[in-house]
């Protein structure tokens, strides 16, 4: 019987041939930590009596969360890592403003077959380098720094299997999301989710990280796409090496498989208080919105903000609706900038913020009032998400959220002329 | 290990921002604190009312979302003895085991163990009994290796005495 990616990437990693079910300790290749999950771990480091960090060159630090910081006790624990960083020689350090933690790791660090786990759930997004990626928490984090290990039961495979050309207007977003909506936010649990099919074949590497960004939704331990031309393209144009690139066998034995035929989709929306409330957006469309946000981990990247820009351009949203565009990195931003992107934002009334993870998580930037509505690119919706339990998120494509943003309640569209 | 109290009952999916909302874990590393806070969306005075050896029980996926381990960290901070759930969401699961909170599996108990219930749970034997209803239901006992880490009381015990993984 042949195997899995998932079980693939371990053998490989391992040096012998593992499969589902097994119980390994494995070297981690890159373990990363954000200024939410860091302190925690910096701590329990300490306790369990850590000294040096195993391999310093393997860590990553990103301070994302509350970028920049927005009070004195947030401003303690950035220190922190800055401080631990600094005695522990981490080069690897990214402070306020240089990106969300996942973008930094998939334009800079991942690379194909690598072993990558994170503090942080959506570490899940880096499958789509056919990278083995999952979250963890911090004291997972912390035995990490220390030992340069971590144990993982092999994961069995959700095959998720995806035929079809997208319509116009409607994105990698909307197959999740009706994905998600299908196989339920626990359709998943302790298994790798593996994205396979012609429409992921032809999607951008952009696009499949937005796929593999919310395997955790479905509660997939990872979300795998196998390593293809676009894949080493997409390393190679920032100055990376091929990796492993690593397929799984044709016999290989998946747990399930589901086939999605896209060709007919409608734009989807998640309705609250969980991302598994699919629905076509035509069965929200006139729902009165009060802000549009144009981020996360999810859809921060160039090919988001090309899409909203080409729909906003040389428009205003809604005078009711604030729109905050946060890019994914620094990177990004002045991409967007050199292709006169943030113009449009700007003239189009959106407020734009600095790279950073603070509208998604409520931490300190965007709360929403009780009773108001928001439109989100971001991959949560659950009660209190963005800071106020009694606000309504509804997750949807960066195309909704443009054409919505301009008509002040959630638009389809599909149905939009420019 | 055994561990004996009243129960409490929560749904399906209780996901990791209405066990303790994103907003503070950034304020402190003040686990009582932050334990304050704790099931708030659902119960703003479950704090106050909860009591050491207490168990909760859930639905399905519990635990999903966010990796944030102040989840099950505040959970053990009230004295939470363990959690029975239909279902776990992996992170959560494994954050539990590494702070050194037990979770146990049984869509059975999880079905029949209505609130205020006094139950034990003998975790080496996979036994849950319902003392007020008189029932026993079984679970498959949490693996060997799971168990040691649970035994030192959570990942940084472990690791501090054993210094490496002994799996």
């Amino acid at each position: 019987m042949g195997l899995t990616l998932a079980e693939k990437i371990l053998s490989e990693a391992l040096g012998r041939r593992v499969e589902a079910g097994d119980l390994i300790v494995v070297n981690v290749d890159l373990v990363m930590a954000h200024d939410g999950t860091a302190p925690l771990a910096i701590k329990s480091f300490r306790e369990m009596g850590g000294e040096r960090v195993k391999h310093p060159e393997r860590v990553v630090f990103v301070i994302d969360h509350i970028a920049p910081s927005s009070s004195e006790d947030v401003s303690k624990l950035h220190k922190l890592m800055r401080d631990f960083a600094s005695e522990q020689g981490i080069e690897n350090f990214y402070d306020v403003g240089e990106g969300v933690c996942h973008q930094l790791l998939a334009e800079r660090h991942v690379e194909p077959g690598m072993i990558v786990v994170g503090g942080d759930s959506h570490t899940c997004m880096h499958g789509a380098l056919g990278a083995f990626a999952t979250g963890v928490g911090s004291t997972e984090v912390a035995a990490v720094l220390k030992t340069g290990k971590i144990w993982f039961k092999v994961p069995e495979t959700l095959k998720i299997q995806v035929e079809g050309s997208l319509p116009p207007m409607v994105t990698p977003k909307d197959v999740i999301l009706h994905i998600i909506g299908e196989v339920k936010a626990d359709g998943a649990t302790y298994k790798a989710v593996e994205y396979g099919g012609e429409t992921v074949r032809q999607m951008s590497v952009e696009g499949r990280l937005t796929l593999s960004n919310m395997a955790v939704e479905m509660g997939g331990k990872t979300g795998l796409i196998e390593p293809d031309e676009k894949t080493l393209e997409y390393l190679k144009s920032r100055g990376r090496g091929p990796g492993k690139p690593l397929k799984g066998d044709r016999d290989a034995e998946h747990a399930e498989t589901l086939n999605f035929d896209v060709s007919r989709l409608e734009p989807q929306v998640a309705a609250p208080p969980t991302v598994d409330n699919v629905k076509p957006v035509s069965e929200v469309e006139g729902l009165e919105i009060d802000q549009v946000f144009l981020g996360s981990c999810t859809n921060a990247r160039l090919e988001d903000r090309r899409l909203a820009a080409s729909i906003l351009k040389g428009r205003k949203i809604h005078p009711r609706v604030r729109m905050l565009v946060v890019p994914a990195s620094r990177t990004v931003y002045l991409q967007a900038l050199r292709e006169g992107l943030v113009e449009v934002f700007l003239e189009a009334g959106c407020v734009l913020c600095n790279p950073g993870c603070g509208v998604c998580v409520g931490g300190h930037q965007g709360v929403p009032a009780p009773g108001e509505v928001v439109l989100s690119t971001s991959n949560r919706n659950f009660v209190g998400r963005m800071g106020c339990p009694e606000a309504d998120i509804y997750l949807a494509s960066p195309a909704t959220a443009a054409v919505s943003a301009l008509t002040g309640k959630i638009t389809n569209p599909a149905g939009w002329k420019p | 290990m055994k561990v004996k109290g009243q129960a409490w009952k929560f749904g399906d999916d209780i996901n990791t921002d209405i066990i303790i909302s994103g907003k503070y874990k950034f304020k402190t590393l003040d686990m009582r604190e932050l334990a304050k806070h704790a099931m708030e969306a659902l119960d703003p005075k479950f704090s106050e009312k909860v009591k050491p050896g207490d168990i909760l029980v859930a639905g399905k996926n519990f635990g999903c979302g966010s990796s944030r381990e102040h989840a099950p960290r505040v959970l053990k901070e009230l004295g939470i003895g363990v959690i029975i759930a239909k279902s776990f969401a992996r992170i959560f699961y494994r954050n539990a085991v590494n702070v050194g909170l037990p979770v146990v599996e049984s869509p059975e108990a999880s079905a029949r163990i209505s609130e205020g219930d006094q139950v034990e749970v003998d975790l080496e034997k996979g036994l849950i009994r319902n003392l007020t209803k008189g029932e026993t239901y079984s679970f498959k006992p949490i693996p060997p290796a799971l168990m040691e880490i649970l035994r030192e009381g959570g990942l940084v015990e472990y690791l501090r005495k054993a210094g490496d993984y002994k799996l």
